[in-house]
Parts: C-alpha cells; sequence; structure tokens
C-alpha cells in the first residue's frame, strides 16, 4: 500500500518559483548596480531586456525565432519519424535488431557537435545543414526510446492477440506501437531540447539569420547581452513546444490510468 | 515435461490440476499453437498443430487486455482480426458485453475496472469469435475468493450447452471438481499424466452447493492422496534447489 501523501499545494510551488526566480534575477540586478558584478562579463537582466527590445523594434525576433523553429520542428518531425519506424522495424525483427542495434548505440556514441561543420560543408549554410545536425541528435533519442518500449511489451497481450488471430502487422498495429507510444512521448519531450540543440549549434557554426546566429554575432562582437537574450529566447521557445507535446500525449494517451 | 499423452475428447469440461510448474500452462501453450513441442506432436481436430490454433481461445491468468483500447474495441479486436466487420461485428460485441453482465461499460478502460470485470471482459472476448476450445490458465486464481466463486459460476452458465470443450489449468482441487467433467492430475516435473477421474456430478451444478456434495467430498479426498505426494515431492525440490 502507498504511503498516505498529502497533495502538494500546487500555487505554493507556482509562488515559491516565481519568488526564486525573482530573487535570483533582482539578485544579479542588484549586484550589477553596486558594482560587485562586471556587466561586461556578465550583463544584467536589465541590459538583456533592452537588447531584447532593440531586437523587437527592428524585427529580428520574429525572423530569427521563426527560422530557428522551423528548423527544429523540421528536425523533430523528420527525425521522430526515422526514429519511430527504425526502433519498430529493429525491434519487431530480431534478425534486424541483432544486426543493426550495436551499429546505432557506436553510431550514437560520436559527439554530434564535431559533426555540424561536416554538415554546413556538405550542405551550405542553407537551412538543409541545420534540419540533419537536429535530425541526427533526435533520431537518436526517439529511436531507442521505441526500441525500449517495444521490447517491454507485455508479452501476454502479444500471445492473446496472437491466438485471436493476429498476424504480424496486426501485433505491431494493435500491440508494439500503442504500448511504445508511452516511451515515444516522453522521448519527444526530451527531443525537443535536442532539436533544438542541433538547430542552434548549426546556426552557430554557420547562418546568417536564427537565434544561434544572433548568439554568435553578439558573442564575437562581445556582446554578453545578446548573448543571454537569445539563450532567454531559447527557453521560451522550448517551454513552448514542450507544453505542446504535452497536449496532444495528454489526448494521445487518454488510456493511462495517471495524469501526465 | 516429457511422455505426456492426453487424449481429450470433445465438449467436455477437461481441468488439469498438479504443483505450480510442472507444465500445465505449457500444455495449454502447445495445443494454442504460441509454442512448438521439442519432441512429439499435439493434435486438435485429428490435424497436427502447425501454427496457431484457428479453432482455440485462451484465456490468461494475468489481464491480457490491451489497456489502450476501451471494453467496445477490446472486444471488437478479435472479430475485426478474424474479418469481422461493420454491423455484424458490433452486434456481435454488443451481445457478448451484454452477457458477461457489462453492457454500459462499452466505452471504460481496463484500467477503470476492477479485477473480476476485466475478466469478463476476456471472457467476452475470448466468446465473442466462437472458438470449439477454451483454454484457460488458471483464468481466476488472481481474483478474491467471493469473485472467484461468481466468474466460475457464470463460466459455468456460459459453457453449458455450447457444446464447446474446455481445457482448464488450475492448482486447486476444489476448483477443479465444482467446475470439470473430468480431472486430470499431472506429476511434479517431468510432467506426465498421474491419474485421470471422471466427475460424476450432475449438471447443471450449482457451484455455492456442489461442495457440500458428499459425493464431492468423496472424489477430493481420492484425488488428494494422488496430488499431494505430487505437491511435497515438487515442494521438497524447490525447497532442496532454494
Amino acid at each position: 500500500m502507498r504511503e498516505r501523501t498529502r497533495p502538494v499545494n500546487r500555487w505554493l510551488v507556482t509562488a515559491t518559483q516565481v519568488a526564486l526566480a525573482v530573487a535570483f534575477l533582482a539578485g544579479w540586478e542588484l549586484g550589477v548596480r553596486a558594482g560587485k558584478i562586471d556587466s561586461f562579463f556578465f550583463s544584467s537582466p536589465s541590459q538583456i531586456g533592452a537588447t531584447i527590445g532593440n531586437w523587437w523594434h527592428q524585427g529580428y525576433i520574429v525572423k530569427d525565432v521563426l527560422i530557428t523553429m522551423w528548423e527544429t520542428v523540421l528536425g523533430l518531425i523528420i527525425g521522430g519519424i526515422v526514429g519511430i519506424v527504425l526502433g519498430i522495424v529493429l525491434a519487431s525483427n530480431r534478425f534486424l535488431g541483432a544486426v543493426f542495434e550495436p551499429l546505432l548505440v557506436l553510431l550514437n556514441s560520436i559527439p554530434r557537435v564535431t559533426l555540424v561543420p561536416l554538415f554546413i560543408l556538405w550542405f551550405g549554410f542553407s537551412l538543409l545543414s541545420k534540419v540533419v545536425s537536429a535530425v541526427v541528435l533526435v533520431l537518436f533519442v526517439v529511436f531507442f526510446a521505441t526500441y525500449a518500449g517495444i521490447k517491454d511489451v507485455d508479452p501476454t497481450l502479444v500471445a492473446n492477440v496472437r491466438v485471436m488471430g493476429a498476424k504480424r502487422m496486426d501485433v505491431v498495429r494493435h500491440v508494439l506501437v500503442p504500448s511504445a507510444l508511452t516511451w515515444i512521448f516522453a522521448s519527444l519531450r526530451s527531443a525537443v531540447g535536442f532539436a533544438l540543440i542541433g538547430a542552434v549549434v548549426a546556426e552557430y557554426f554557420g547562418a546568417s539569420a536564427g537565434v544561434g546566429y544572433r548568439i554568435q554575432y553578439s558573442e564575437a562582437q562581445l556582446n554578453t547581452s545578446g548573448v543571454f537574450g537569445g539563450l532567454a529566447i531559447l527557453m521560451v521557445l522550448v517551454t513552448f513546444v514542450d507544453t505542446f507535446i504535452r497536449w496532444v500525449q495528454r489526448r494521445v494517451l487518454v488510456w493511462k490510468p495517471v495524469e501526465l | 515435461m516429457r511422455d505426456v499423452e492426453l487424449d481429450i475428447e470433445p465438449q467436455r469440461f477437461v481441468a488439469l490440476v498438479g504443483p505450480s510448474g510442472c507444465g500445465k500452462s505449457t500444455t495449454l501453450s502447445l495445443i494454442a499453437g504460441l509454442d512448438a513441442p521439442t519432441a512429439g506432436t499435439v493434435s486438435v481436430r485429428g490435424r497436427p498443430v502447425d501454427g496457431i490454433t484457428d479453432s482455440a481461445g485462451f484465456l490468461f491468468q494475468r489481464d491480457a487486455l490491451l489497456p489502450w483500447k476501451s471494453v467496445r474495441d477490446n472486444v471488437l479486436l478479435p472479430l475485426q482480426l478474424r474479418g469481422v466487420r461493420g454491423s455484424e461485428a458490433n452486434a456481435r460485441a454488443a451481445e457478448w458485453i451484454g452477457r458477461v453482465g457489462l453492457r454500459g461499460f462499452e466505452a471504460s478502460y481496463p484500467h477503470q475496472l476492477s479485477g473480476g470485470m476485466r475478466k469478463r471482459v476476456s471472457l467476452a472476448q475470448t466468446l465473442v469469435y466462437d472458438p470449439q476450445i477454451l483454454l484457460m490458465d488458471e483464468p481466476f486464481s488472481a481474483l478474491d475468493v467471493q469473485t472467484r466463486n461468481l466468474m466460475e459460476a457464470e463460466l459455468l452458465g456460459l459453457w453449458q450447452g455450447s457444446g464447446k470443450t474446455v481445457i482448464f489449468v488450475t492448482h486447486d482441487l476444489e476448483e477443479a471438481i465444482a467446475l470439470a467433467d473430468e480431472v486430470v492430475v499431472m506429476t511434479a516435473g517431468p510432467a506426465r499424466v498421474k491419474a485421470r477421474y471422471d466427475v460424476t456430478l450432475a449438471r447443471p451444478r450449482d457451484i455455492e452447493n456442489v461442495r457440500l456434495d458428499p459425493r464431492f467430498t468423496e472424489l477430493y479426498s481420492k484425488m488428494w492422496n494422488d496430488l499431494r505426494d505430487e505437491v511435497l515431492e515438487s515442494y521438497a525440490r524447490a525447497n532442496a534447489a532454494g
């Protein structure tokens, strides 16, 4: 039996989170104003805000965010589909699984960031190099989750539908995929972060627009406010996409006994 | 398992009893075609089993409903898999959900139901495609005693006059005698058939009262003599191994 626990007060949680954020930003700002923190190296919340406001007026933000979002979403979709399909195929065919799963583990151990300059060399400064570098990060996260999710399927469920007359594809469709969906969604949420990292790092190495480019450009000018401003925008972006995925998740996984 | 020789006559309700881990469940898997024997043959209705046995339905000990499908979709699934679609499938599923007493729960998901209700859904899911042979692997052993008695009575009600063959695996001798026409006692591994008993109690049976019948007690003590040796043997082995 589970121990009796009192539910956490949601308002208290939110209030504490806001208070911590305010305290952190206020401490930072006051530290800079009091001369204890060097604003050249660490900027300050007000300067970062001013930089973001400036970008907004110049029309950079909408443009940069749209470009980075587009690269991220494309990387997420392509990497997600490839990862899910590979996961299903390799987990439901033992021979292919035995051949390719170790290979994917090996490939996954490559630090992807080091490949980004190659992608730029191969695919140019275009959209493609950003999407590819997002894909190679997302792909593995989603693949391993799908693979594990299918391997984790309760064998009784498979036996049950087989006796009822399920062919191989029926088992995949009615048992393996739905069972793996919980894992796939959990992985998609971390994949969002990876897709964004892929896109932004590629922008950082070579681009003419996008949030990553904006950060790199600010850095080149030793503009720390610009670097932090770009990071702040990225945080908002991730939160936004993550909220969207959780919304979809709640609708797809209605059969789950617990609130997600 | 070794040297298991077992003929089961059609339309009979046969219970297999034996110590845990003696190969009762394996016997069912072999008949269903879920596993292939390493040696020997299994035939169903005169034909060797090669792949899944079409005419068999299987009720598992563990929950085997698909948790992501509603009651209705779980009961519809075997029909879809067998090519029955549309209004005929819907009508048959609705009929069986009604027969197991779950009308009104069609849209519920398994996690919203009690253990007994989930078993009823499983029963409807198995019976909806009208298999000639029902393989049941300790189907009620995870239920509480009251629910279990209800389910046993319900099973007998559904089976009576259906012309189906039932092979019911259990480790509970009382359950075996109360339900079956014939009880097969198996030995502790390697599994063999130790003895077979006809249960001559009249049908239809009243699950509640049949246990009070003097003939029930008589059969019980006879079979228990056989079974006890096997249980003790398997217990001693488990202890030696542990």
